[in-house]
């Protein structure tokens, strides 16, 4: 497994990559208009991104993810796709008859260089429908980016300040997480009475429930109606840096909606932060039944903490989760050597984003150093744990190959994993998520325990 | 079962009235009476219909060059591209020396946008330095994606360098994904080249065994080549080589050496087929390793071909030790499955491959299609004079090919084989069409909403297709089976490929999961009881 990967670091200087830790922007951004209500996604580019694209996001959720594509073909890209994309919207509306489709450019039709606002105006769009749509050149950022500039055009098209004082809501822009993350803020948002709008909301679109038929246009999703009156909100939270926190600062100088970005709340301290926001912005307490929860998890935290201090870890994925659960593993007392992402920009020295800052900082904090970047790949990450070993890798599913290679108990997390079910289901989010993430990173650790211990030493109770 | 015609007519109506047009044509309702059904395929996707159907760079780098394994496969674009064709097919390799499999390797150029202002040549010819210093690959490959072809970069130029650089080949796939209106064309791209670079680039004069054989078209998806490998070289048969599951260059390179090339998918692999028969006068067989009896003609095909008696005999006794072997555990399943109907939907050969299997266990296919093939898959290769090139494939160079001086053999005499083309489906693919019953349904490049609508009408038992369509399909409460991965099981071909599907299928049916679809509360009113004087009761 692996077993061309050498242990010497060489530097690489070439800027490509050996096995990624990203991809590109337009699944982002198909994923992002997937969590508007009857939005069909519409890839502007070649059919194998919005093939490959569909085919992801479904391994991963298990569910249907419908999405078009302009069909480019040698002529169209060099004459541009302004031809197959008025084809395609008008095909799309009587076809597949959704209220909006979301439009994500890919490489091909950046480099052609398709002005898609002029193309969507002359486009025949049916009364009452909506075509929005954002730009996703491949070769820049990652579907993070993606996701984040889908999210910051549904600010850009839909959101209005309508009213003259703003409603006592928040918009929550929950970032590149699942369903399951999703339903999780909003159950505490009603836990504590604020009216919300969290959008992109995929919750209800790619966990739809079995019922024996085949809805396009599932329950789930944010409604046209919501996104608009986010501009009437009187706070917006942005959760993760990487994927809201542009949204929540076009929504703050399009509609003078205050936008206030904060960590994915993965982990005690990021679900403290997050609730003493709600707390202090809409003077809600915070009530018995998340005071109990939050009771529990530190309970948990306290009563098994042995199984996890000093315990090394290596972790990578998402920035934004990335972030989070490097906090998380820290307030457990773990201690993080290796923390990667695939996307840049978040780089020390880089104009946007400060994961490598972030990180050094919790680090510092916690009396630590570690490898820490951004921008790198998973050979990268595999010889970094082959210099210096770990107990514990927590990534997503591509990180099998390495746990199997050097033997580490290994957590699935973040986007995708492939080769395991439920997990989409289920938050990381909130204090439920926190006791989820306990249950998993310590079933992985004394599941290896029990694997590896000699059978006099092979324990009843842990 | 079947559709009225009427009833097609009803589909399409929905559709604007060019798309119904186009679309028409891609549908037939299978009609014995006539002398041939013509069938429109490997035309262009209407924009905005949902397709199944990818890319060039997909069916290039995703299907054909990308499984064989001692070579480093260098995706020069942005990193997406890479990163999808990186272990999602289920093309399983395994290598003596593990340090020369590179299969869970995915290397990305990662075009950022100043390479795609000034070019990316210099950054490809980098990453090619560091991946052979890093991992020694026998070769290299270097795929190109949408992008490269319209910046300009000329990935041959830095291959040729790279080539002299570094003392090993390199091949260069100009296989930009806008190239064609599907997949097919990356095939013929791949094709082109393995055969202008790579096929007889061995020093190998001679097969070192007797029987020597090439499988084309087979790519060991869940295994399938190792079930078939199994079976035939007991019989006695020399594996050159596979095309390209499991496949090497170093084993590649000495593929003109076989004295017969087996061709399992038509659809991406028959230019080969065709060129190493001009080239160095090799014959192909079409056969299928999927289906019990497709196996058994199969092999006796080969047999009937190499002409040799121990070769009929052991392949007569192989075949006959695994049928009783098999038939009792087939027969258990068939029980499950007997009766029931399907809708096969795959790829460019496999929408007719699994018919035969099916019907094995009682299974009627009511609907079959393919997504990137071309008429010959459909109606048989009589049709290829009569297909016009059109803008899309004129784009897709042919490579011309002449008999080579030193290395072209004719394998037997020629009256011989024009007899045995008459016996075998020698150099010849009869297509899908002529094994499908009257009345059924043949759907070229289907989208989702004739999948809805035929569902709907014809109401099959189990929908074999991909994942894309996957839990559509299941979302309707119909077992869907996906015959790209197979849902990650597998083997299918072969003697006990074709159990472990009859036992995956029976599975699909026969899952307690699909009777809790409906709620109790949903048969039941609310309140049951009778009103009585005292109260409710």
């Amino acid at each position: 497994m692996l077993d061309c990967t050498p242990k010497e670091m060489k530097p690489r200087l070439s800027g490509g990559l050996i096995n990624p830790a990203k991809t590109c922007q337009p699944i982002g951004a198909m994923y992002a208009a997937l969590g508007i209500h009857r939005c069909l996604p519409h890839s502007h580019g070649s059919q194998g991104c919005c093939s490959y694209h569909r085919m992801h996001l479904t391994r991963h959720f298990r569910d249907p993810v419908m999405a078009t594509t302009s069909s480019f073909t040698e002529g169209s890209s060099v004459f541009g796709g302004g031809a197959n994309l008025k084809t395609a919207i008008k095909n799309i509306f009587q076809v597949y008859s959704p209220d909006v489709i979301a439009i994500h450019t890919t490489c091909l039709s950046e480099t052609i260089g398709d002005d898609i606002p002029s193309l969507i105006q002359s486009a025949e769009i049916p009364e009452g429908k909506l075509v929005i749509h954002t730009n996703t050149p491949s070769y820049q950022g990652s579907h993070i980016t993606g996701f984040s500039n889908m999210t910051k055009s549904m600010v850009k098209y839909l959101a209005q300040a309508s009213t003259t004082v703003k409603k006592d809501q928040v918009n929550i822009i929950p970032g590149f997480v699942n369903p399951g993350d999703m339903r999780e803020i909003k159950r505490l948002l009603k836990a504590m009475n604020i009216e919300s709008i969290l959008f992109p909301d995929t919750s209800g679109v790619v966990d739809s429930p079995m019922t024996g038929e085949f809805n396009m246009y599932p329950a789930g999703g944010t409604t046209i109606e919501q996104l608009k009156d986010t501009g009437n909100s009187k706070l917006t939270i942005a959760l993760g840096r990487f994927a809201s926190s542009d949204a929540a600062e076009l929504l703050s100088s399009k509609c003078k909606v205050p936008a206030l970005a904060l960590k994915t709340p993965i982990g005690i301290k990021a679900s403290d932060a997050f609730l003493m926001a709600l707390r202090g912005s809409f003077a809600q307490e915070v009530p018995a039944e998340i005071e109990e929860e939050r009771g529990q998890l530190v309970d948990i935290m306290t009563d098994t903490h042995f199984h996890f201090h000093g315990k090394r870890v290596a972790i990578f994925g998402d920035p934004d989760i990335v972030t989070g659960l490097t906090e998380f593993v820290l307030s457990l007392g773990m201690a993080p050597v290796h923390i990667l992402t695939g996307t840049p920009g978040g780089a020390i020295g880089s104009a946007v984003g400060s994961f490598e800052e972030d990180i050094n900082g919790m680090l510092l904090e916690a009396n630590l150093t570690a490898n820490v970047k951004a921008g790198g790949d998973l050979f990268t990450l595999h010889q970094w744990i082959k210099n210096q070993p770990v107990d514990l890798l927590i990534g997503t599913t591509y990180g099998k190959y390495i746990a199997r290679a050097e033997d580490i108990p290994f957590v699935r997390a973040g986007f995708p994993v492939l080769d395991r079910s439920v997990h989409s289901y289920m938050p990381l989010v909130g204090y439920r998520g926190a006791m989820r993430l306990i249950e998993m990173i310590s079933g992985a650790l004394l599941d290896r325990a029990d694997r590896d211990a000699a059978d006099e030493d092979f324990e009843l109770v842990m | 079962m079947a559709i009225t015609k009427e009833q097609l007519d009803a589909i399409l109506e929905k559709y604007p009235a060019k798309v119904a047009k186009s679309r028409k044509k891609h549908i037939l309702i299978k009609d014995a009476s006539q002398e041939s059904q013509i069938i429109e395929a490997n035309t262009r996707t209407v924009p905005g219909i949902m397709t199944n159907r990818g890319c060039a760079y997909a069916g290039c780098k995703g299907v054909v060059v990308g499984p064989l394994k001692d070579m480093i496969h260098i995706v020069h674009g942005p990193v997406g591209c890479g990163y999808y064709a990186w272990g999602t097919r289920r093309n399983k390799a395994k290598s003596e020396d593990p340090t020369k499999n590179f299969l869970n390797y995915c290397v990305s150029t990662d075009m950022q946008e100043s390479d795609i202002v000034f070019g990316g040549e210099k950054k490809l010819a980098k990453v090619i330095d560091e991946v052979v210093e890093t991992f020694h690959p026998n070769a290299i490959s270097i795929s190109a994606t949408c992008p490269v072809g319209l910046i300009g970069d000329d990935i041959n130029a830095v291959a040729r360098a790279a080539q002299k650089r570094h003392g090993i080949p390199i091949l260069a796939f100009n296989c930009e994904g806008y190239k064609g209106v599907s997949q097919s064309a990356g095939h013929h791209i791949a094709n082109n080249i393995l055969l202008d670079k790579v096929i007889g680039a061995g020093e190998q004069e001679a097969a070192p065994a007797k029987f020597a054989i090439n499988i084309l078209g087979e790519y060991n998806i869940g295994g399938d080549g190792w079930e078939i490998k199994r079976t035939l070289e007991e019989i006695g048969y020399h594996i050159v080589t596979v095309m390209t599951g499991d496949g090497s260059y170093e084993e590649l390179k000495n593929a003109h050496v076989a004295e017969l090339n087996l061709v399992q998918c038509h659809r991406s692999i028959n230019y080969i087929a065709e060129m190493l028969e001009i080239k160095y006068g090799t014959p192909w067989l079409k056969v299928n390793f999927i289906g019990i009896q497709s196996m058994i003609e199969t092999l006796r095909n080969m047999a009937i071909y190499f002409n040799d008696e121990a070769l009929t005999k052991k392949t007569e006794e192989v075949i006959a030790r695994e049928l009783a072997r098999i038939e009792p555990v087939i027969e258990q399943y068939k029980k499950v499955c007997n009766g029931k109907t399907a809708f096969c939907f795959v790829g460019g050969s496999r929408g007719h491959h699994y018919q035969g299997l099916f019907a094995e266990l009682g299974i009627d296919t009511v609907l079959a299609g393919y997504e990137f093939a071309h008429r010959d898959d459909y109606e048989g290769r009589q049709v290829l004079p009569d297909i016009k090139p059109d803008a899309d494939s004129k784009n897709i160079p042919e490579l011309h090919v002449e008999a080579d001086e030193g290395r072209f053999r004719l394998k037997m005499s020629p009256e011989r084989l024009e007899a045995l083309k008459k016996e075998i489906p020698l150099s010849n693919y009869a297509g899908m069409n002529i094994d499908m019953a009257e009345g059924k349904i043949i759907v070229d490049d289907i989208n989702q909403y004739e999948t809805d609508e035929l569902i709907k009408l014809l109401k099959p038992d189990i929908f074999a297709s991909g994942i894309k369509d996957k839990y559509v399909v299941q979302k309707m409460g119909i077992p869907a089976k996906q015959l790209h991965s197979y849902d990650y099981s597998g083997p299918y071909a072969g003697f006990n490929g074709a159990v472990n599907f009859a036992r995956d299928v029976s599975m699909g049916f026969s899952s307690p999961t699909w009777n809790y679809i409906v709620p109790p509360w949903k048969n039941q009113p609310l309140l049951i009881g009778t009103v009585t004087e005292e109260g409710v009761a």
